[in-house]
C-alpha cells in the first residue's frame, strides 16, 4: 500500500531522533558530560554523535601525525639528527632543507647547521620520521596552528623544530617504548660482542 | 596469468597480414595505418569488447600510444590484450580514432591529446579535456617544465647537505601572475581573448513543434551544491527535457602524473590518496600492487590481511557514503548523508589509529603496510564491522521501500551493460546493469582469491538497482571483513625485508587493474629501471565512467540528470587529477 514504505522509513529518523535525547542524558547533570561524550562516541553508542568543538575535543590517537619535529636528548645544541639527509631526500613534496655543518678546516660534521621545513608544503605524509635512521625526525601532533602572517609563521627553522625527548615519549608513548627497547637490546648485543 | 598473446599474435597475423610489427614485452605492436580495422577485429570477431585503458608515452625517439583490451564474455574475461602503436613523428603526431568502435575512447583520447598533443584523427571533438583551450603546450612531455623548475627528477640537490636559507615564498606569490607564470613566446596578456565556448555546443536553434527557437543551455557547476565537487556541466534543454551534456572537467587539475613521474617510487604513495579521497586505502592498494607487480615483491600473510580489511572497510563506507550522497541530491537533504557519515567517523577512527591519519592515510608500502595494529585495534575493528553489519540492514529498513524514492529513481538512467562495456563503465554501476564482472573475481590480486564471497548484479542499471547493488556490495564487504578478521594471523611480520626508501624498480611496463569500490583503478607504469618512474599513469574509474553521463541522462528531467550524476558516484580528485 502506498505510504508503507516511508512510514517505516520515518520511523528509523524517528527512533534516532528519540535516542539523541534519551540514550545517554541524565538532566539533572551539565549538558556536555565528560562520560556522556565517551559513551556515545563510542561503537555502541546510539545517540548524538556530534560534540561541541572547540570546547569539547576528541582525545587524538597516539599515532596520529601532522607536522615533523626534531628530538634532542640532553641540550638542544646536541640534536639527534646527523644531517643525513635521508628526509630530505625521501621527502615527497621536497619541503626539507638541510645545511650540514661544518668545522673550521670546512670538514663535514654530523649534525645539522641550518633545517628548515616549509610547513605549506609539508602534506604531513610522516615518511620523514618512518625512513629516518637515527630516530631524530618525529611527528607532532600539535595541529591547531592558525596565524595571521604565514611568511613569518609557517616556515619552521631548527629552533622551532626542536623538542625534548620528553615531549616526544609523552606523545607517542608506545612507539618511544619500544625504540627503547631496541636499542637497549643493541647495546647488550653490542656488550657480548665485546 | 597473461593471456597467450603468441596465439592472438598467430590469429591476427593470419587476419591481416603484417599488422602486429612488434612485440614489445607483453604488447603486441600494430601499424597505426591499420589500427581501426585490427581493432573492430579485435572487437566483433574475437569476443575483446571491452576498451577500459588508453594512454599514452614519450620516449626520446617517438611516442607510444598504448591500449588494454579486455572481455566481456564470460570464458574470457580476465587478462585482456595490451597492444600498442608506435608514433616516430614526434613533430606532427597523429593516430587513428577509435571513437567509431569504442566510446570509451571519446575522453581518453581527448586526455591524451591535452598531455602529450597526439592528434587522433577522425575524433568528433579533440578538444583538451583537463586544461583550458590556449594552454601552452602539452605537460606529460618530456621537455615541458613548470614554473620554479629545479630538476627533472626529486629529490632535488638544493635540498642536502649545503642547502640556503630558502625564502618563503608567499602564496601570493605562487598564485599571482607573475613569476609562477610562464607566457608563451610573444603572448601579450592585454590581447588575449578567451576562446568562445558556444562552438563545443551543438546546434544553437531548435525545431519545437514547427516552430525555430532558440536551444537553452544551463550551466550547473563548477561550484553547485549537488555537483559533487567542481564539476561544471553545460546542460542543453529543451522544455525541461536534457538534450545535451557537456562535461567541462579540470578544475581540481594538478597534474598528479607529472608529479609522480618526477617523484620517487615511494613519493608517489601519498599523493595517490588524494585521487578519490574518498577512498584513500583502495587507492594505495591499487598502486603498491602495481609496483609489485613489476618488482616481483612478495608480502608477507598478515600485511595482506590488513591490506584486505582497510581495502573492505573503504567499500563499505565509499558505498554507504554514495547512497546518503545519492539522496541529497534526490531531495532528501541530509538525514540520509549524515547517518552515513556517522558510521564513517567509526572507520576513520580506525584508520587514524592504525596509520596516523584520517583520510591521508598513507598506508601501504611496498612488500608490507606502514603499521602493525594491536590486538585491541582488532577486537575493535570487528565491533565496527558488526556495527556496519546493522547500519545497512537500517538503511535499508529506511531507504529501500520509500515510495517517492522508487518513483524517482525506476528506469531513470537505465543503460543495458552491452552499451556500458561500449562507454568502459566498470563497477557498482556496470554490475547493476546485469554483467558480472569483478576483478577480484576475475584477476585476482593480493588474497582475495582465498575469501568466500558473491559478486550481486541486478538487472536493468536505472538508479534504484544501482543504490541496490552498492547494498548488496557493502554486504559482500562485510562477509569479506568477517573472514578476515576471523583468520588474520596473530602474530607476523607486516613488512618484507627491510623497507627501503628508495626501491629499485627493474625496468619494464605493465598495466595494471583492481577493483577499487568505483570501479577499475588501473596504473600504467613505464619504468626505466631508476628511481623515478619513467611513465605514471592513473586510469581512474570516475573519469571513465562521467564518459557515459550524456548517454545516460539524455531524455530524462533536468532534475534527474543531477540524481543520475549522483548514482554515477564520482569523485572528482580523481577525474581531475
Amino acid at each position: 500500500m502506498f505510504g508503507i514504505g516511508l512510514l517505516k522509513g520515518l520511523s528509523v529518523t524517528m527512533r534516532h531522533f528519540i535516542e539523541s535525547y534519551l540514550y545517554d542524558r541524565k538532566p539533572w547533570e551539565p549538558r556536555y558530560h565528560e562520560e556522556w561524550l565517551r559513551k556515545r562516541q563510542s561503537v555502541e553508542g546510539k545517540g548524538l554523535f556530534t560534540i561541541q568543538y572547540p570546547e569539547q575535543k576528541r582525545k587524538i590517537s597516539e599515532h596520529f601525525r601532522f607536522l615533523p619535529m626534531l628530538v634532542y636528548d640532553e641540550t638542544p645544541d646536541k640534536p639527534r639528527c646527523t644531517a643525513c639527509g635521508v628526509c630530505a631526500r625521501v621527502c615527497p613534496p621536497q619541503c626539507i632543507w638541510i645545511q650540514r655543518a661544518t668545522d673550521e678546516k670546512g670538514r663535514p660534521q654530523a649534525r645539522p647547521a641550518g633545517f628548515w621545513i616549509d610547513t605549506t608544503i609539508c602534506m604531513s605524509c610522516g615518511f620523514c620520521a618512518e625512513f629516518c635512521p637515527f630516530d631524530a625526525i618525529k611527528m607532532n601532533q600539535e595541529h591547531e596552528i592558525p596565524t595571521s602572517d604565514r611568511d613569518r609563521d609557517m616556515f619552521y627553522s631548527l629552533e622551532k623544530l626542536l623538542v625534548p625527548v620528553e615531549y616526544y615519549a609523552k606523545l607517542h608513548p608506545s612507539d618511544y617504548a619500544a625504540e627503547q627497547q631496541e636499542r637497549q637490546a643493541k647495546q647488550e648485543a653490542r656488550k657480548q660482542e665485546a | 596469468m597473461a593471456t597467450d598473446l603468441g596465439a592472438i599474435e598467430a590469429q591476427l597475423n593470419q587476419a591481416f597480414p603484417g599488422a602486429v610489427i612488434d612485440r614489445d614485452g607483453d604488447w603486441l605492436v600494430i601499424e597505426a595505418s591499420r589500427l581501426p580495422t585490427v581493432a573492430q577485429y579485435l572487437r566483433d570477431e574475437m569476443g575483446y569488447d571491452w576498451l577500459t585503458h588508453l594512454s599514452a608515452s614519450d620516449y626520446p625517439d617517438r611516442f607510444e600510444v598504448v591500449y588494454n583490451l579486455y572481455s566481456s564474455r564470460p570464458d574470457q574475461q580476465g587478462p585482456g590484450i595490451p597492444f600498442k602503436v608506435r608514433v616516430p613523428d614526434k613533430a606532427n603526431p597523429h593516430v587513428p580514432s577509435l571513437t567509431s568502435i569504442w566510446k570509451s575512447a571519446d575522453f581518453q583520447e581527448r586526455e591524451v591529446w591535452d598531455m602529450f598533443g597526439i592528434r587522433f584523427d577522425g575524433h568528433p571533438n579533440l578538444k583538451r579535456i583537463l586544461l583550458w583551450e590556449g594552454f601552452a603546450g602539452h605537460p606529460l612531455r618530456k621537455d615541458w617544465h613548470e614554473p620554479y623548475y629545479e630538476q627533472e627528477h626529486k629529490p632535488f640537490p638544493s635540498r642536502w647537505p649545503h642547502a640556503q636559507q630558502p625564502k618563503p615564498r608567499s602564496a601570493e606569490e605562487r598564485v599571482r601572475w607573475r613569476a609562477n607564470v610562464q607566457y608563451p613566446q610573444g603572448f601579450d596578456p592585454d590581447q588575449w581573448k578567451p576562446v568562445p565556448e558556444i562552438d563545443v555546443l551543438p546546434a544553437a536553434k531548435i525545431d519545437l513543434n514547427g516552430l525555430e527557437t532558440d536551444q537553452v543551455y544551463v550551466n550547473i557547476g563548477p561550484q553547485h551544491p549537488s555537483t559533487h565537487g567542481v564539476l561544471r556541466m553545460i546542460v542543453g534543454l529543451n522544455g525541461e527535457t536534457v538534450t545535451s551534456i557537456y562535461p567541462v572537467l579540470g578544475h581540481l587539475h594538478r597534474n598528479h602524473e607529472k608529479i609522480g613521474e618526477r617523484n620517487l617510487w615511494t613519493g608517489i604513495i601519498p599523493y595517490t590518496d588524494r585521487l578519490d579521497y574518498v577512498c584513500p586505502m583502495y587507492n594505495n592498494f591499487g598502486y603498491v600492487v602495481a609496483v609489485e607487480r613489476l618488482m616481483g615483491q612478495e608480502v608477507p600473510e598478515r600485511a595482506e590481511y590488513l591490506r584486505v580489511i582497510m581495502g573492505e572497510l573503504t567499500r563499505v563506507i565509499n558505498h554507504l557514503l554514495a547512497i546518503g550522497f545519492q539522496f541529497n541530491e534526490l531531495g532528501a537533504m541530509f538525514t540520509p548523508m549524515i547517518y552515513a557519515f556517522t558510521e564513517r567517523e567509526h572507520v576513520l577512527d580506525l584508520f587514524e589509529e592504525a596509520s596516523g591519519a584520517r583520510m591521508m592515510v598513507n598506508y601501504y608500502r611496498f612488500g608490507g603496510v606502514a603499521r602493525d595494529v594491536s590486538d585491541d585495534w582488532l577486537k575493535r575493528c570487528r565491533k565496527v564491522v558488526d556495527r556496519l553489519d546493522r547500519k545497512i540492514d537500517e538503511f535499508d529498513t529506511m531507504l529501500s521501500d520509500n515510495e517517492i524514492f522508487i518513483a524517482r529513481a525506476r528506469g531513470v538512467g537505465a543503460m543495458s551493460w552491452q552499451e556500458m562495456v561500449n562507454y568502459g563503465v566498470t563497477g557498482p554501476v556496470l554490475r547493476s546493469a546485469g554483467l558480472k564482472y569483478d576483478i577480484r573475481k576475475v584477476e585476482p590480486y593480493s588474497i582475495y582469491d582465498t575469501f568466500d564471497f558473491e559478486v550481486p548484479t541486478f538487472e536493468t542499471g536505472d538508479i534504484y538497482d544501482r543504490y541496490r547493488q552498492r547494498m548488496a556490495e557493502a554486504r559482500e564487504s562485510v562477509k569479506i571483513l568477517r573472514q578476515a578478521l576471523d583468520r588474520i594471523p596473530a602474530r607476523g611480520p607486516i613488512q618484507a625485508g627491510k623497507k627501503p626508501w628508495n626501491p629499485k624498480v627493474p625496468a619494464g611496463e605493465l598495466y595494471s587493474r583492481v577493483e577499487h569500490p568505483k570501479g577499475e583503478l588501473g596504473f600504467y607504469l613505464v619504468s626505466d629501471g631508476g628511481t623515478n618512474p619513467y611513465r605514471y599513469h592513473v586510469r581512474s574509474p570516475s573519469f571513465v565512467n562521467l564518459g557515459a553521463l550524456e548517454a545516460m541522462s539524455v531524455g530524462h528531467l533536468f532534475a534527474d540528470a543531477i540524481v543520475i550524476l549522483g548514482s554515477i558516484d564520482i569523485t572528482l580528485g580523481e577525474v581531475d587529477r
